[in-house]
């Protein structure tokens, strides 16, 4: 009741402000029209905010709406090959991978979950330490102007296409590689994980830099106060608190490393090999290997999509794209460990505090 | 409760708990310990409330001489003159954006932090210019501590908050450490509370003990200078009772300079006031002067709440 009363005695004031003629004389005309516009008005605002609020929602929900739909189909495309082809064992612990042998056709991918995790491996020991120091770097250490100069080619970083990633590893590493190492071929982890490092650098840079510079001010003050030197503000109080939104970073990056296509498909020498060998005690960095995204990427044009039999079953010439399908549901579920991984240790984090 | 008792009372009360209570030993300072020592001296022999004229004293431990700021093209403070007396409290006060945290905030530079900043006149702690370029800001800082408006503990446990500062100068023996949060501790009358359990969360705290713990934290470093950027104003008033006697007891040890908005509080804590109006110096002089009888017209307006 109270508030109706605040409404319309909200709307008067509107009125009298906006009227042009406030005398006396449009007084009386105004009782009746005056009236109807407030009524007007109210029904458009109580229209707009439902609209809003409408819009909004529907936003939040669409993200939910895309994740389940992308995996929906994904999951429909793959689901044949599961049913019939798909033999775990086999499927992750072989590394024969031959989906159009004429006699003997093998879904093998272990050779392919290697060759991601070695490549991802390499890429984050040289993405983590080159991107939290520049992250350190811009957000503490370098005045306002370098910190400008420094974002925006940090950014321009991020804008170079993964095939020119690709077409540097080809073109600049692998002759590079080869003259330094004297290996055979430049296409390597090596090769593939130094341009996978590079391209995560900005992710992992932006969203260093804005954990950094969150950490509240008063600590910064406080450790000012009590003398602390530059580095023994990073070291003892923005980057321990900071620590989350760091290794949110760091797993995003991850993520990027993970899911690259291109470039690692210019890069890697994509043969399947495991880079393992008796001699090297963990793994061969100058070997060629082949990722899970790169093989979707290069056999998806060749693999035939086609119907099922009448009597439900499918040709066996079909299981090779569906089998790729299912390596892009193995993708889907790698990141999604990652993602919830990070989420807990975030959450851990908190907890404690 | 304590707000309503007259200032004789608490004054008397002070100076009980000065005497009974566990206050650092005198501390190995070098440099002007001498002459500070000679002032304390003087100081005590003498009743605090006195009101005396502030030249008498010939060994300021801070002194701005025609101390100006600036943020960028914005005036911050303007030519400042200004002796503060060793071992005594003094109060700044003044209306909002009167230059009463910028002026506090550049005896430790802690203003450094903010980009753009230009400073004119000299400001001297212990008889060194402090923005000379060869000023080293650590040794600076561990000179003058800080506690500011907000408790700003680190989410750290109450025992490595105290030992923070120390760990910093390098004193990494687990004895040592130990020794000076006990100490530091006890002198900001948190002992009794937190000793059983120094291992807690620093933020499971009160808001009056996050503050008592930030006042433990800055002794720990054994500053000569005590800076408090109104220390009491996030708080209720039995905390605000409890640091301002809290304070009383400190200034035998410590020199200390507190902000305040809280015009009673200047009065009940501190033996010189200060008022700032618009980035200048209107009048200082012993607190007993500037409440009771003010030279300028300005002050009287603000102190009897005409204005500001």
């Amino acid at each position: 009741m109270q508030q109706i009363e605040k409404h319309s005695l909200t709307d008067k004031l509107q009125d009298t402000s906006s009227g042009t003629r406030p005398g006396p004389a449009s007084g009386v005309s105004r009782g009746t029209l005056g009236a109807f516009l407030t009524h007007i008005r109210r029904i458009r605002r109580v229209v707009s905010e439902r609209t809003i609020v409408c819009l909004i929602y529907i936003c939040g929900v669409s993200a939910v709406i895309f994740v389940f739909g992308i995996f929906f189909f994904v999951f429909r495309e793959g689901a044949p090959f599961l049913e019939h082809g798909f033999k775990a064992k086999e499927f992750f612990l072989s590394p024969d991978w031959y989906p159009t042998s004429a006699t003997n056709k093998r879904y093998g991918i272990l050779a392919q979950l290697v060759g991601t995790g070695s490549v991802t491996l390499v890429a984050m020991l040289v993405a983590v330490p080159f991107s939290l120091g520049t992250g350190i770097f811009i957000a503490e250490f370098c005045g306002k102007k370098t910190r400008e100069i420094m974002k925006i080619l940090v950014e321009l970083l991020a804008a170079i296409p993964s095939v020119v990633w690709g077409f540097i590893g080809l073109m600049v590493m692998n002759p590079l590689i080869i003259k330094l190492t004297g290996a055979p071929i430049g296409l390597n982890v090596l090769n593939a994980g130094i341009i996978v490092g590079l391209m995560s650098v900005p992710i992992i840079v932006t969203i260093a830099e804005d954990a950094i510079r969150a950490v509240p001010d008063t600590y910064i003050e406080a450790a000012e106060a009590l003398g602390a030197t530059r580095w023994q503000l990073v070291r003892k109080v923005i980057l321990p608190a900071a620590k989350s939104g760091l290794l949110a970073a760091v797993l995003l990056g991850v993520g990027r490393a993970v899911g690259e296509t291109m470039a690692v498909l210019m890069c890697t020498g994509h043969s399947i090999n495991i880079p393992f060998d008796a001699k090297v005690p963990f793994f061969h960095v100058l070997e060629s290997v082949r990722t899970l995204t790169a093989t979707i990427a290069a056999e998806m044009g060749e693999a035939p999509r086609l119907e099922a039999n009448a009597d439900g079953t499918y040709p066996t010439e079909a299981l090779h794209y569906q089998a790729l399908f299912v390596i892009g549901i193995v993708l889907f579920a790698i990141t999604f460990v990652i993602n919830i991984t990070a989420d807990m240790i975030v959450k851990g984090i908190r907890r404690k505090k | 409760m304590r707000i309503s008792l007259s200032k004789e009372i608490m004054k008397a009360e002070g100076k009980d708990q000065m005497l009974s209570s566990v206050v650092p030993a005198s501390k190995e300072k070098s440099g002007n310990l001498d002459l500070l020592r000679g002032a304390k001296e003087k100081s005590m022999v003498k009743p605090m409330k006195e009101a005396k004229p502030i030249e008498e004293c010939a060994c300021p431990v801070v002194e701005a001489r025609n101390f100006s700021f600036y943020y960028g093209s914005k005036m911050g403070i303007k030519d400042i003159t200004m002796k503060i007396q060793p071992c005594a409290v003094t109060a700044i006060i003044g209306p909002s954006g009167c230059g009463k945290s910028t002026f506090l905030r550049s005896i430790n530079r802690i203003n450094d932090l903010i980009p753009n900043i230009r400073v004119e006149g000299e400001m001297f702690v212990n008889n060194q210019d402090i923005y000379v370029k060869q000023i080293n800001l650590v040794n600076l800082r561990q000179q003058v501590g800080m506690v500011f408006q907000k408790p700003n503990p680190f989410p750290k446990s109450i025992f490595d908050n105290v030992a923070y500062g120390s760990k910093l100068q390098g004193i990494r023996k687990r004895g040592d450490l130990q020794e000076i949060v006990e100490e530091s501790l006890k002198a900001a009358a948190l002992w009794d509370e937190v000793k059983d359990d120094l291992r807690k969360s620093a933020l499971s705290l009160s808001g009056g003990q996050q503050q008592r713990l930030c006042i433990a934290r800055a002794l720990a470093t054994k500053p000569s200078v005590l800076l408090m950027d109104e220390p009491c104003s996030a708080l209720d008033p039995i905390s605000t009772g409890k640091i301002e006697d809290l304070i009383d007891n400190l200034k035998k040890d410590y020199t200390i300079v507190i902000v305040t908005h809280n015009m009673q509080q200047a009065a009940r804590v501190s033996d010189q006031t200060a008022f700032f109006c618009l980035g200048e110096l209107i009048e200082y002089d012993s607190t007993t002067t500037i409440f009771e009888r003010p030279n300028k017209k300005q002050t009287e307006d603000y102190v009897t709440g005409r204005f500001g």
